[in-house]
């Protein structure tokens, strides 16, 4: 029971019209590991993470969360169950521009956890802290700096208290400078032991702080493996020719 | 050596582009700028347009000012002259105009708020909901505003009884009614566009939050409509104000009809441009500080989320 994998990812297919976006991706997370996806535009990374949490519906294939089998809630109250799980961090952060970045923080805790509104106050302004933004609470999305308003998404993201983080990119909107900011955050997060599974292009930080590594091509996983091995010595001829890109 | 062009003088030289406005001359661009700015608003807006001027008005007024002098000449030294008269029946036009705003403003009211919930449904999942809004939207927006106001005029009673209790429906509150109507489909149209250009990330990580969809379109979305609805909204009011001389074609007594009444009974022709002038420089005033101020926000929320 302790050792089931927190996330199962069985051949999961989706097709966006014609375009057949994922054609039989299937792995395993266990819990409290930091999972790295790499790959090409195209290759259908964010796909999957949408499918992770339930965003995008899939058209075949299985995944079970935690205890949820997400391609069979049905019911608000079980997806909301699901959502309280996982979260989802966005590349474009999509803040809620009218309000404050501690509003954005309390926001869902009140109206769907239903928690009481102090708590729920005081816990953002904790998450905040954490994020080392807390002087920043009053300030609109508008007024804070992208690796700010991305720091303030991931607070927005632990307001919900999930087993698991999904991040899509989330450094590729910034610069070199605040990318370091945002990644120091996610970090500390994979210290902690949350798990988490990240969409990235930041190599150096996927050799760190990963414990696997994967790497997705025309809508399959081409190879995977931990980092120390799947730099040094990539078995395929893709994963290689899509390293000495980067590297 | 080289100083001499290769090509006959008077060609431009290799890969001379001319400057925005077709002009080759930096002096000129700023007046080129206006005129391609202008050529691409009229392109949109489509022909013909009328460009008006701030000395237009002026212009118009001192036509107006020497006419009346005019008129006045002609008419008898014996009769009080069109300024007196005009000053003599103001308050009450001010009273028939007065209900004009009155009007307005309730039928703005009433189509803002229905148009609110007919504009959300046509966004509903449910495809007779959104069916029906939209038919609703499109038939109420395509329909004569003099139409809707005869049909309501006829269609709707005069007394309504409810619970025991009569409640008389004059025709003033009918042709209100009727004025919301498209005031309704138009708000509907603006609402669905503004939703609709709220980035659908906005949309995705609400979702993702597990709000749902009522608790999206009302906390998260609607909010950041307000802003962008704000120049069309108050583009629909100006519209509407000028429309509710309408009214008085079904019967309704407001600023027109108080016109027609005082003009009938002064008896004289030469009254006839100088009182339809006198209202017509009402509405101006009351619809043109409306229509600046639009401008005037449309640029400050132009750049925004």
């Amino acid at each position: 029971m302790s050792d089931r994998p927190i996330v199962s990812v069985k051949d999961i297919r989706k097709s966006f019209g014609a375009v057949e976006v994922l054609k039989g991706v299937s792995f395993d997370v266990a819990k409290g590991e930091v999972v790295c996806i790499i790959g090409p535009s195209g290759s259908g990374k964010s796909t999957i993470l949408r499918c992770i949490n339930g965003l995008i519906p899939i058209d075949g294939g299985s995944i079970r969360v935690a205890d949820f089998q997400v391609e069979k809630l049905t019911a608000d109250r079980d997806v909301i169950a699901l959502r309280k799980e996982v979260s989802i961090v966005f590349q474009q952060y999509n803040l809620y521009p009218h309000k404050t970045a501690l509003a954005n923080i309390m926001m869902a805790p009140i109206h769907v956890l239903k928690e009481d509104p102090k708590e729920a106050e005081a816990r953002a302004v904790a998450l905040l802290a954490k994020v080392r933004l807390q002087d920043k609470a009053g300030s609109y999305p508008g007024e804070l700096s992208g690796g700010q308003q991305q720091r303030v998404a991931i607070a927005r993201a632990l307001a919900m208290r999930p087993e698991i983080i999904l991040f899509d990119e989330v450094t590729a909107a910034l610069d070199p400078e605040t990318v370091k900011e945002v990644l120091v955050t996610i970090r500390e997060l994979a210290d902690e032991g949350l798990t988490c599974i990240l969409v990235t292009h930041e190599m150096g930080f996927a050799r760190e702080v990963a414990d696997h590594m994967y790497f997705t091509d025309g809508g399959v996983i081409v190879e995977h493996g931990p980092p120390a091995e799947f730099f040094a010595r990539p078995k395929h001829e893709r994963t290689r020719a899509f390293l000495s890109q980067i590297l | 050596m080289n100083s001499a062009p290769g090509r006959p003088h008077g060609t431009a030289p290799q890969g001379w582009r001319p400057l925005p406005g077709g002009t080759d001359l930096p002096v000129l661009m700023p007046a080129a700028e206006r005129l391609v700015r202008r050529v691409e608003r009229e392109r949109l807006i489509g022909n013909p347009v009328l460009r008006l001027e701030p000395w237009h008005g002026g212009l118009l007024l001192l036509v107006f000012l020497c006419a009346a002098g005019y008129v006045q000449a002609q008419a008898g030294a014996d009769r009080p002259s069109i300024v007196d008269v005009i000053w003599r029946w103001t308050p009450l036009l001010a009273k028939g105009f007065a209900f004009n705003i009155a009007i307005s403003a309730l039928a703005m009211a009433i189509g803002t708020t229905f148009g609110i919930f007919l504009g959300l449904a046509q966004l509903s999942r449910a495809k007779p909901v959104a069916s029906t809004a939209w038919f609703a939207t499109h038939f109420f927006r395509n329909a004569p505003w003099l139409v809707l106001l005869f049909y309501c005029m006829f269609l709707l009673p005069f007394k309504v009884t409810l619970f025991g209790v009569t409640i008389p429906l004059p025709d003033w509150v009918k042709a209100t009614f009727g004025l919301s109507l498209p005031v309704m489909a138009n708000m509907s149209e603006i609402v669905r566009g503004a939703v609709q250009s709220i980035p659908s990330g906005q949309w995705e990580s609400a979702r993702s939050f597990a709000f749902t969809r009522r608790q999206t379109t009302w906390m998260i979305i609607l909010p950041q409509c307000t802003k962008r609805m704000l120049p069309p909204w108050m583009n629909l009011y100006s519209i509407l104000t000028v429309g509710t001389v309408l009214v008085s074609v079904v019967g309704v007594s407001e600023v027109m009809t108080l016109a027609g009444d005082a003009l009938a009974s002064e008896n004289r022709a030469d009254l006839l441009m100088p009182f339809y002038f006198y209202i017509l420089a009402w509405f101006f005033l009351y619809c043109y500080p409306i229509a600046r101020w639009t401008v005037y926000l449309e640029r400050k929320y132009a750049v925004d989320f």
